[in-house]
């Protein structure tokens, strides 16, 4: 029995001649080599992490993170130029430039290279916040020993000895990694695995505040058992798109939906669940809970990373998903989506008025900005050949540049209000704040100012687009209500002005912290940014807007 | 670059160096600064008015953001270069003013006056711009750019008891008036393919039906806020009375023509079909202001609050014009607007001389028989009060006399009969603002005088001011003509000229 067995085994053996060819992957390396680039720049990070002396390491770990990205910017400005084709499709140029990649996993197309870009931008000038030392007495904002207890003496002897975590600049690096893919992902496993890549970093960062130690422990806590979650529910989706589509890659998936190929039934739980994990990292109602904890808890530093990093892949991703996979189906999803916009700009909103901690207010106003995001989104206008009229892509990705700038701008000035306790998070403690350093309180106004969508500040460029995208595309409440909603906001930013310049002091007042030349660049360049996008918005416009619409 | 750009940027940038050089400028020599930059600006604009060919003097147009469809798109016609004079000649003053205004240069921060003058310049750059513009965004964005140093003003220099929240108020109303126009923008600007002011007044076949309409509503909406038509009137008397003086008197000269002009610009000659749709309405409500405002002067007890109030009034007069939609109503609507913002900035002049003296602007603070006490002060204020009752032979006349000329022969926009009877109610309302003037001669300038120690008359400042603009109200009463002639052959930029 057993030798027969035996015998009919080798009977059946195969060849290896008999086996099908199984060609290597075809890997279009230049073309993503802005991602291979970060990708070696967080390798190279952990090497240095585990070989250099502890006294080098900061500077070293820095110095990477940064040549790292900047080389990353420079190969995606050569993307741009040179791997972009137009698409063809029988003969005509389609409005899409750009290809896929490594073997259908990623697309590289316009809105890719944008998001790309600003990705990296807001890399580069966060990694100059996450570098800052002059605001510690020599040590950077991040916990010496995250391993020991808050306020112990173990926590003491670390800050004596000087000891600190350059972990961050690879765990950094590897959500940025995560973040380029997510928006750049053809198909959903790939941006499953983004979307994770880019979390677990972020999960451990926002546990590493050197000051108010437990706060940033209940944040990374919190921050993480919520995004389990809605990792969850983004795999569930996943799996049900799948049952329904047969398909992982988005274009197949669109194909299946366009042409209705089973019961509805299973592709709208998949659309709900997936539109649950997006609209988490993306912060809107109702999944906006853990936002404010999070924000106010985390280092500023991770905060003002996260805050533009994450909102620029997500949004990235939300469109790609909707417009490129489901886009045969936004009869279904497009109410669902205006009532989502119109509940986050409203809810962040109503609540920004009553928050009393600059951070958490910043929170709420990232809500309420995801809200007036949501409505170019919801618009869902892919523009009509031969007019110049702003599309719903180029118009999220004009309001993420503005939006990014603005708020890394606003939470390096929260890191510079300072007394013996660290940052200054209460606003009443803000007061006097224009008598105590005119130019700093000048450049918190003008990012309120940009925030609440005043003209000649890049948020008032912001708004019109997205309005203009929303209209468009027929979805005029979601104008109305976004208008009347940015009116409230702007209530709130004016008051943090008023209490600034005509305020009278709390006690001494706070102090302004003298920074490094990094965190002064960092103000300088936002603030410019800033202004410079509300007055000759046109180069970033046209950008985004020839980036053309997605490849499919 | 045309002296038409010149001239609406040069107090702004001048208004921002002075800013930056506070250190080294004293008040007095910012006001003065200021007032020279202005007279340049005004030059400027009339430089470019006498070289002009075409619709449009110093018409400038160069493609902004082509993506937005966004123009830096300027030019001045006869609706908007009286406003524009008025504006640079009321700053002028105000800048003359604050040079001789000693109160501003003791003031406890170092710098304090010489940033209301950079201030007061701003505003004059964002009005400038505003009755400029002709393109839609462009006049948005100076409509706003005007707003947040009047509201810095009115906060940081208006009185301690309720400047703050006077100016909030003023703020938050004006912010969500201009938010409901932006909508109205993106809908007319979505439709229309275009944010050319001339263009879209131009279109072949004009923007009609339900989404229109609704964009026309909103911008209607918005520029009332600021106008204001009553209901929307209430941030109004808070924010004139409680502002320092050159901010009462700029609120009063210029912020309310930005409606007004607004109203004319961006809503009857944009969307004329809706404009016709709502003009009942905006009539109706104009009429209501005029009756409301004058009931409530005749209750106030506060100089300051009552020529606020009585700008209600006389913009629902200007409103009313505007919504008979005829020739003769965009002519009385532009001519009224200068009336208004020449007489008005004399009368909030004259009452912020009186609470300098007297610390406050109550009928019981100044006391009775300002006649015997401080004499040419009283006849100027005798002088403008008459001017504003709207005296034949001042300006005052010409624009409520046009008005309600226009009222009595509107376009079809407005139906006769309600026409006729918005006329009879304004025409009470002419009555009523003559009673209540006559009540504060009655009790504040006749009677036996209550003399004090603060019993100043004009000084030589004062003088010049009140001789400049009385110099133009009684030019303008005796020979409209001056304006009327410029008005005209542009009328038909707004309204459909019969042939």
């Amino acid at each position: 029995m057993t030798a027969l067995t035996g015998a009919v085994l080798a009977q059946n053996a195969l060849s290896a001649a008999d086996l099908p060819q199984i060609g290597a992957p075809a890997i279009e390396y230049g073309t993503l080599s802005p991602v291979l680039a970060i990708t070696a720049t967080a390798l190279i990070g952990v090497l240095v992490e585990a070989g250099a002396p502890r006294r080098a390491r900061f500077g070293l770990q820095s110095a990477v993170a940064i040549v790292g990205i900047l080389a990353a910017l420079a190969a995606t400005v050569w993307v741009s130029i040179h791997d972009l084709g137009k698409v063809s499709f029988e003969g005509t140029d389609l409005l899409a430039r750009g290809k896929t990649v490594a073997e259908g996993a990623l697309v590289v197309d316009g809105p890719t290279v944008f998001l790309w870009g600003l990705l990296l931008v807001f890399a580069l000038v966060s990694m100059l916040m996450f570098a800052e030392r002059g605001l510690e007495g020599g040590l950077s904002g991040f916990t010496g020993q995250a391993a020991v207890a808050p306020g112990g003496a173990g926590e003491r002897e670390a800050t004596m000895a000087g000891i600190e975590h350059t972990e961050i600049f690879p765990l950094a690096m590897f959500a940025l990694l995560g973040m380029m893919v997510f928006p750049a992902s053809n198909d959903l496993l790939t941006m499953f695995v983004a979307l994770e890549v880019l979390s677990l970093p972020l999960y451990l960062l926002c546990g590493l505040a050197r000051r108010r130690r437990l706060l940033s422990q209940e944040a990374a806590v919190k921050y993480f058992l919520l995004g389990a979650f809605s990792s969850a529910f983004f795999l569930y989706g996943i799996a049900l798109v799948y049952g329904y589509s047969g398909s992982f890659t988005l274009a197949a998936i669109d194909t299946a939906v366009s042409n209705q190929i089973a019961g509805q039934n299973l592709l709208l739980a998949g659309m709900a669940l997936i539109s649950v994990g997006l609209l988490f990292k993306v912060s809107a109602v109702p999944f906006q809970a853990w936002t404010p904890d999070v924000y106010q808890g985390a280092p500023t530093a991770v905060t003002a990373f996260m805050a533009a990093g994450t909102k620029v892949a997500a949004f990235g991703a939300l469109l790609r998903v909707f417009f490129v996979g489901f886009g045969g189906a936004q009869w279904d999803w497009r109410p669902l989506m205006m009532i989502v916009a119109v509940l986050t700009m409203v809810v962040g909103a109503v609540v920004l008025i009553r928050q009393t901690d600059v951070k958490r207010m910043l929170a709420y106003s990232a809500i309420a900005h995801s809200g007036f995001i949501l409505t170019a989104f919801a618009g869902a206008y892919e523009g009509s050949a031969g007019t110049a009229t702003i599309t719903s892509v180029s118009a999220v990705m004009f309001y993420l540049a503005v939006y990014g700038f603005s708020t890394i701008g606003a939470f390096a000035i929260a890191t510079l209000v300072r007394d013996g306790g660290g940052e200054v998070g209460h606003l009443a403690r803000w007061a006097g704040l224009g008598r105590e350093s005119p130019v700093l309180a000048g450049v918190f106004a003008l990012f309120m100012l940009s925030f609440a969508g005043i003209p000649l500040t890049a948020g008032f460029m912001g708004k019109w687009t997205v309005f203009s995208a929303a209209w468009s595309g027929y979805a005029w409440p979601l104008v109305v209500a976004g208008v009347l909603t940015s009116a409230v906001a702007a209530y709130f930013y004016v008051r943090v002005i008023v209490l600034m310049f005509f305020a009278d002091p709390e006690g001494d007042g706070p102090t302004v912290a003298v920074p490094s030349v990094m965190t002064s660049a960092v103000i300088a360049v936002t603030a410019a940014v800033t202004i410079v996008l509300g007055i000759v918005p046109g180069p970033v416009l046209d950008l985004a807007q020839n980036a053309g619409t997605f490849v499919r | 670059m045309s002296a038409l750009v010149v001239a609406v940027l040069l107090p702004g940038l001048a208004g921002i160096c002075l800013a930056l050089a506070r250190a080294v400028v004293s008040a007095r020599g910012a006001a003065a600064a200021g007032a020279a930059v202005s007279v340049l600006s005004l030059i400027c604009v009339v430089a470019s008015w006498s070289a002009r060919d075409g619709a449009y003097a110093g018409e400038v147009d160069h493609p902004w953001s082509t993506a937005l469809g966004l123009h830096w798109h300027l030019g001045v016609d006869g609706i908007s270069l009286p406003l524009v004079v008025m504006t640079i000649l009321l700053c002028v003053l105000v800048c003359w003013s604050l040079a001789a205004d000693v109160t501003s240069t003791t003031d406890d921060h170092e710098g304090a006056g010489v940033v209301l003058v950079a201030l007061v310049l701003v505003i004059e750059t964002a009005s400038l711009g505003v009755f400029s513009a002709l393109d839609l965004v462009l006049f948005f964005i100076f409509f706003e750019l005007a707003l947040i140093p009047m509201w810095f003003v009115i906060a940081r220099w208006g009185d301690p008891g309720g400047g703050r929240l006077a100016a909030t108020r003023f703020l938050m109303f004006t912010v969500t008036g201009s938010a409901l126009m932006l909508v109205g923008f993106v809908v007319i600007a979505v439709t229309a393919g275009t944010l050319q002011i001339p263009t879209l007044a131009d279109l072949p076949d004009p923007l009609t039906g339900t989404v229109p309409l609704l964009g026309g509503v909103a911008i209607a909406v918005g520029l009332a806020v600021k106008t204001p038509l009553w209901p929307l009137h209430i941030w109004l008397p808070d924010a004139h009375s409680k502002a320092p003086t050159v901010g009462s008197v700029l609120l009063a000269g210029v912020f309310l023509k930005l409606g007004t002009y607004g109203l004319l610009r961006v809503f009857v000659s944009v969307v004329p079909e809706p404009a016709a749709r709502l003009a009942p309405y905006l009539g109706a409500l104009a009429v209501a202001g005029i009756i409301a405002s004058c009931l409530a002067c005749l209750r106030e007890h506060d100089l300051k609050r009552l020529i606020a109030y009585s700008s209600v009034g006389h913009m629902g007069f200007v409103v009313l014009a505007i919504s008979t939609m005829s020739e003769v109503g965009v002519l009385a609507a532009v001519f009224a607007s200068v009336a208004h913002g020449l007489i008005t900035g004399l009368l909030f002049f004259n009452a912020g001389w009186l609470k300098q003296r007297y610390g406050s602007a109550t009928f019981d603070a100044l006391g009775r028989g300002l006649y015997t006490r401080v004499p040419r002060l009283a006849v100027v204020l005798l002088f403008a009060a008459t001017a504003s009752l709207g005296l034949p032979g001042l300006a005052g006349f010409w624009g409520e006399m046009l008005a309600l000329r226009s009222t009595y022969e509107p376009s079809p926009a407005l139906d006769r009969t309600l026409a006729w009877t918005l006329l009879t109610l304004a025409a009470l309302g002419v009555v009523l603002t003559t009673a209540y003037f006559v009540r504060v001669v009655r009790r504040v300038l006749q009677g036996a005088a209550t003399p004090r120690d603060d019993d100043i008359d004009l000084t030589r400042t004062e003088a010049g001011i009140s001789a400049v603009l009385a110099v133009a109200i009684v030019l303008l009463g005796v020979a409209p003509g001056l304006l009327t002639g410029v008005i005209e052959p542009a009328v038909g930029a707004i309204v459909q000229v019969a042939p």
